[in-house]
């Protein structure tokens, strides 16, 4: 792999459950191909995909960046609103506004953000409302 | 324990991936939402699951499950097989529900993923 690695970006639309986890299915092929150690995929798809199902239950919809080099990943989610008034508490173990439909389908749980912040080795979370939110993700390889 | 041995213990049917029933079960994890799956579990656990949607797949895939089990007699529609078997995750089908379902694969010596320092304590006291 190049030093300038390699970039991916998939538009991640709102309510689409069908599609949703195929970002972060074909992130992990590539990132099983460049052999990168299997607890580190781990890791970075758990958390890809709780980010894309976030954009795609919580958003108006968005994308995902991911940005991979020779020694890391770099994850990027941005949303176009409605955004989050509390990250704090959005970050909360067991906090979650999903409706019961989201929790029929197996989300809401509350567990997302938490997951994420946990798996990466670093993780940047900024929210404005009405405009979008972003998350930004590193594992080190 | 082999996922056929899961399978006779559960009197399950394979709905697909029939050819990977000698793979090994370590642990089990019993869950309807996905994201305690996604935070609790470890590679080469098992799920069961009362959930039938995509998602479920997609949940085993990205944390490394190696099969899933229906459990109360539900069944996943046709998208679902067909995305397990592009990922390579064996699904199985029981009409126990999750509670007994569990009960009897932990009566067998399988046990859960001891994600907490809390229920680990507990277990050894
Ligand atoms: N992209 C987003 N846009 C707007 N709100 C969001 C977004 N991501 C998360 N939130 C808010 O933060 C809360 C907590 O998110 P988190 O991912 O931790 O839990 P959840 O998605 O509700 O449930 P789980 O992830 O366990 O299925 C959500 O319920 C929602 O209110
Ligand atoms: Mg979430």
């Amino acid at each position: 792999m190049s030093e300038q690695g390699v970039n991916l970006e998939f538009t991640l639309a709102k309510y689409d459950f069908d599609g949703a986890g195929q970002a972060s299915s074909k992130l992990k092929r590539l990132l099983q191909q460049i052999g990168v150690r299997p607890e580190v995929i781990r890791r970075i798809a758990v958390s890809a995909y709780e980010a894309e199902m976030n954009v795609i239950i919580h958003s108006q919809g968005g994308k995902m960046l991911a940005v991979i080099t020779p020694g890391q990943t770099v994850l990027e989610f941005v949303d176009s609103g409605p955004g989050i008034a509390d990250i704090e508490k959005a970050m909360t173990e067991g906090y979650s506004t999903a409706p019961d439909h989201i929790r029929e389908k197996g989300f809401g749980a509350g567990m997302g953000l938490p997951n994420m912040k946990r798996c990466a080795d670093q993780f940047d979370i900024s929210s404005t409302v009405g405009t979008g939110t972003r998350i930004k993700m590193s594992f080190n390889h | 324990m082999k996922l056929a041995d899961i399978r006779d213990l559960l009197r399950a049917e394979v709905i697909s991936g029939g050819d990977r029933l000698d793979i090994e079960i370590r642990s089990c994890c019993g869950a309807d939402l996905m994201s305690d799956v996604l935070a609790f579990t470890k590679e080469q656990t098992m799920l069961l699951t009362g959930l039938t949607s995509p998602q479920v797949v997609r949940t085993a895939e990205m944390s490394d499950l190696v099969a899933i089990v229906f459990v109360r007699g539900k069944r996943p529609g046709q998208p679902v097989i067909e995305l397990a078997g592009e990922v390579g995750i064996p699904l199985l089908a029981t009409e126990y529900p999750l509670f007994e379902a569990c009960g009897i694969i932990y009566q067998h010596g399988i046990r859960g993923t001891a994600p907490r320092e809390g229920w680990q304590r507990a277990e050894n006291e």
